[in-house]
């Protein structure tokens, strides 16, 4: 790494001081540049007061797993100088802000240290605190412009679409820019030896975080009813479902919504909200993160007994309990595919990126209604909070929703008997009603043991036949969650031997490409199978049976993919080797070059 | 549990409402509870209500939680679709039932257990959140379906079944409900159908959430003494001589009050309640009023009933979201989908 248009920066600023908008900023004038870049978030559980970074990657390539190396470290928080300077790669740079005297933490051999007051000059050009504090972040903003050659233009014409409208905020922002720009210029030799030059490679491509693109898949998908409890990182998904729904779906001249969404008063209620909006005929939806889960149990057997449409999007966050509310990680895997007492399997969605949980936010709500079940979205923090370089989202005029069995009073009237539980058909999915429908039509809903005219049972053969075809029902969505995506070693990739195989799920992907691209640059034979719906595909075990040697690849402790795997596809476990990395931060390719190249090295990886 | 034909009901003749249906139109599932268990009686005040008023059963849902009480969605309106949820949450899949659409009529149906422990924050918040329901708590001081734990309407100094007595406060359904703001507050007994029946069409009728406390006494597990809401049963006697799950059939208890008067109602096993029904002329508009009144018959030790606060306005759930007429599922998906011109356009702000 680390060449034109190929190298990674971090900025460690202090949580509350208001960066956001000046490394968006830094950001999209890359993006718009036309070369690929993508930006992690790594943020406290925390309003005000503990550190924050922001990285960027910007990668020629079009790889957007995170940076193993930085080029450059903005260390703007004294508190965290010691740690920042650390990050620095050999040979690259740290900036600080000189305004005061530089602390001895700060020097480190091998390194160069670059010193800018952005406080002192934001200071003498500002006037109070909240004003100097903020332009500060635009002032670094300018330096690496400078530094990287990030055209002057492009971040201008940002600014002006930002604050067009308010031109003494324009004014400062320029200045501040400016001035971080001049010092730059005037002080160091600018551009660095890696730096940006235009190139056109992100046209069609937008930046663009999971939860905002769940929730345009929910708007666009024709959800009406979402219900939800805040709680990070899956608050911002139905909060912008509510912004989307406030422009979309609100008739202009009388303010009136096609849409209702409830606060809850916990993920329990929200959980039975969805439950009886699905119930009632709408497309419902919740956004929680692994406390919600824990807390939706019941109710998600229940929406599976009683086969209920029901669509959840589990925005994983790391850890048991509370956690690390701020960090990613993978592990509500086994929580979710049995989720509930009693025996039950739940269809999971797994969307790799933003793009992704556009689309299989529709699915979700296609696949509930279609088996008449829960459907959970399994993305992550990653994913979720930070902005992607994707592919635009596209939408298909003739596009019509799959709504599943559901009997009119017509269709009811032509039969001899509504049996709210009897399949007609081998895929094990019986027609519902909805509430309202007539009284032919009317049937009673009940958690507790019921046969197949949804009448009270605690006959043997009767609650069998029911559970039995559920297990048909469940098993048949397997064919109908988005297929595995493989990509198989070519000739081409010069690789040789017999391949490996390796296997990964959601946000691992990005790391994964760009390792599996290293190892075969290195020679290894190897193929990939990203799995992106369970119950497993029949693929899948097709993959794992023709791969001698398979990795799977998960960010949790425990592999519980693997186990998963193991449990759904009879395969033996000693055939999958788990790499995996649970610290909370996003997954980098290094980490699954280093564990395949030790495995083969006979090191324990 | 044994299947007992429920205590006969009148039928009054062929009569026929105004959607030509009968009374019987609007029965269910014969019930399978205990004979005489006061829950029944309140299906009974049920069925009249909706065959009153007119409702066709199809257009409306019943809804309810876990319990004996919980239960008796099943005991009326068969044409009607139902949903036994799980234990204590309820009032949100009404919530989401009524928030997809709010056409029908929603009727929810608990007990004092589903209503008062498990499933007290919901409640709460289904009357602060205005959801149009017809809230009927059956309220006995026990968890009858596990067998005669205290609920949390169980009166301090009551005796369990072991003779362990309560010494918690109770939780008055009544006393909370107007506490959050609730528009219609009401409080009956199963066994008087004169009043609970025009308090359940008044409630079907309100524009926001209405709860209906009835006391409706459990004849299988109580035996507290002085008990506010239960007859003292003869277990010690019953125990000895008969096997634990032996419950004896029982006639539902009727009782017809009279306006402002005091009521005693004698239970089965001898012991009395006392009712006091509402004045003639009784403000129920006045919430602090209603407060003091509940408050005041609670302290001379008699139960006050009739429909105890009202504000007529309501307060309802969409009414607040501004919420489209139509019901939500019946929007059609292309008014839902912005479709691909209005995306195309939005992602020009992603870049
Ligand atoms: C989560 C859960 N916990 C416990 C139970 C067991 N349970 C069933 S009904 C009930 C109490 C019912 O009491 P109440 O609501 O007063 O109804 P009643 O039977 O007295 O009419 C309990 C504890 C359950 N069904 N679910
Ligand atoms: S146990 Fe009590 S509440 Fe339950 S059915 Fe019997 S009498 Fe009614
Ligand atoms: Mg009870």
């Amino acid at each position: 790494m680390s060449g034109i248009n190929d190298f990674a920066f971090r900025i460690g600023t202090v949580n509350g001081t208001g960066s956001a908008s000046a490394n968006t900023l830094l950001m999209q004038s890359i993006f718009r540049m036309g070369v690929p870049v993508t930006g992690k978030n790594i943020f406290p559980s925390n309003i005000q007061g503990l550190p924050t970074w922001y990285e960027i990657r910007v990668s020629k390539d079009g790889y957007t797993a995170r940076p193993e190396s930085l080029d450059l470290v903005v260390a703007l928080n004294p508190g965290t100088y010691a740690r920042d300077v650390a990050k620095v790669r050999p040979g690259g740079y740290l900036l600080y802000d000189s305004t005061w005297p530089m602390e001895r933490t700060l020097s480190r051999d091998g390194i160069d240290v670059l010193g800018i007051p952005f406080g002192e000059m934001c200071a003498e050009a500002f006037t109070g605190d909240r004003e100097r504090t903020l332009l500060r972040n635009i002032a670094y903003a300018g330096s690496l412009a400078a530094l990287f050659a990030i055209d002057m233009d492009v971040i201008s014409e940002m600014l002006k679409e930002q604050y067009g409208r308010k031109p003494k905020l324009l004014d400062s922002n320029f200045r501040a820019l400016h001035m971080g720009y001049d010092y730059a210029r005037e002080h160091f030799s600018s551009p660095l030896p890696f730096h940006l030059e235009r190139m056109d490679a992100t046209g069609g491509h937008v930046l663009l975080d999971g939860n905002t693109a769940s929730a345009l898949g929910c708007v666009w998908g024709g959800a009406t009813v979402g219900a939800w409890y805040p709680i990070t990182p899956a608050t911002s998904l139905m909060e912008a479902f509510k912004g989307y729904c406030g422009r979309y779906r609100t008739d202009k001249s009388t303010g009136e919504k096609a849409y209702c969404i409830v606060q809850a008063e916990d993920e329990l209620a929200a959980a039975g909200m969805v439950i009886g909006a699905g119930w009632a005929g709408a497309r419902a939806f919740t956004s929680t993160s692994g406390p919600g889960i824990s807390l939706m149990q019941e109710f998600i057997g229940l929406a599976y007994y009683t086969e209920i449409p029901a669509v959840f999007f589990d925005v994983q966050r790391a850890g048991p309990a509370t956690g690390m509310p701020t960090r990613t990680q993978q592990s509500d895997l086994l929580s979710i595919a049995y989720a509930s007492h009693g025996d039950t399997k739940h269809i999971m969605l797994f969307p790799a990126d933003p793009g992704e949980c556009f689309t299989m936010a529709m699915q979700a709500l296609d696949l509930a209604e279609r088996f008449q079940t829960p459907v959970f979205v399994v993305s992550d923090l990653d994913i979720g909070m930070n902005d992607w370089m994707i592919e635009r989202p596209r939408w298909d005029d003739r596009f019509v929703p799959d709504r599943g069995k559901v009997l009119t009073a017509a269709d009811v009237e032509k039969l001899p008997r509504f049996s709210r539980y009897l399949a007609t058909n081998g895929d094990g999915v019986a027609a519902r009603t909805l509430p309202g429908v007539g009284a032919k039509g009317a049937y009673f809903t009940r958690g507790s043991g019921h046969d197949r005219h949804a009448a009270y049972t605690e006959d043997a053969a009767a609650y069998q036949e029911v559970v039995d075809r559920l297990k048909r029902k469940i098993d048949a969505a397997a064919d109908h969650v988005p297929a595995p995506i493989l990509r198989i070693a070519s000739d081409a990739d010069g690789s040789v031997g017999p391949s490996i195989g390796i296997v990964a799920i959601g946000g691992c992907n990005a790391a994964v490409v760009e390792a599996v691209d290293r190892l075969r640059d290195r020679g290894m034979r190897c193929d990939y199978l990203r799995i992106r719906g369970f119950p497993f595909p029949s693929s899948v075990t097709d993959f794992l049976e023709e791969h001698e040697t398979v990795f799977v690849v998960e960010q949790n402790r425990d592999g519980q993919l693997r186990s998963l795997l193991a449990l759904e596809t009879g395969i033996a476990r000693d055939r999958l080797f788990s790499i995996l990395d649970y610290g909370g931060e996003p997954l980098t390719a290094g980490v699954v070059v280093a564990a395949v190249s030790q495995h083969f090295a006979g090191v324990p990886a | 549990m044994t299947s007992i034909a429920k205590p006969p009901v009148r039928h009054p003749g062929l009569q026929k409402n105004a959607l030509g249906l009968t009374r019987r139109d609007y029965e269910g599932a014969m019930s399978t509870l205990c004979a005489g268990c006061g829950h029944d009686s309140v299906t009974s005040a049920l069925i009249t209500a909706f065959w009153e008023m007119d409702i066709p059963p199809h257009r409306a849902a019943k809804m309810s939680g876990i319990g004996c009480s919980s239960k008796t969605t099943a005991y009326f309106m068969r044409q009607s679709h139902g949903f036994n949820a799980v234990h204590g949450r309820m009032p949100s899949v009404a919530t989401g039932a009524n928030a997809a659409n709010r056409s029908l009529t929603y009727v929810g149906i608990s007990g004092d257990g589903d209503s008062l422990s498990i499933g007290l924050g919901q409640l709460c918040h289904a009357i602060r959140r205005g959801l149009r329901l017809l809230y009927v708590l059956e309220n006995n001081g026990v968890y009858g379906l596990t067998k005669g734990q205290f609920s949390a309407s169980a009166d301090v100094g009551s005796t369990a079944k072991r003779g362990e007595p309560n010494l918690q406060p109770p939780i008055d359904p009544v006393l909370l409900a107007l506490s959050l703001g609730a528009t219609f507050v009401a409080r009956s007994f199963s066994g008087d159908k004169d009043e609970l029946i025009p308090i359940l069409k008044a409630g079907l009728a309100h524009n926001g959430f209405a709860l209906v406390d009835v006391i409706s006494p459990c004849v299988s597990f109580n035996d507290h003494e002085g008990s506010t809401k239960s007859y003292r049963y003869t277990r010690e006697h019953a125990e000895e001589v008969a096997p634990v799950d032996f419950i004896p059939l029982r006639r539902e208890i009727t009782a017809q009050s009279a306006e402002g008067t005091a009521m005693s109602v004698t239970m089965h096993d001898g012991s009395t309640v006392r009712f006091r029904r509402v004045k003639e002329g009784y403000d129920p508009t006045d919430r602090d009023a209603a407060y003091a009144y509940v408050r005041h018959a609670q302290e001379r030790g008699e139960i006050a009933t009739g429909l105890l606060y009202l504000d007529e306005r309501g307060f309802e759930m969409h009414a607040s979201n501004r919420t489209v007429s139509t019901p939500l599922v019946d929007v059609p998906f292309a008014s839902l989908c912005p479709g691909r011109a209005a995306l195309d356009e939005l992602m020009e702000e992603f870049r």
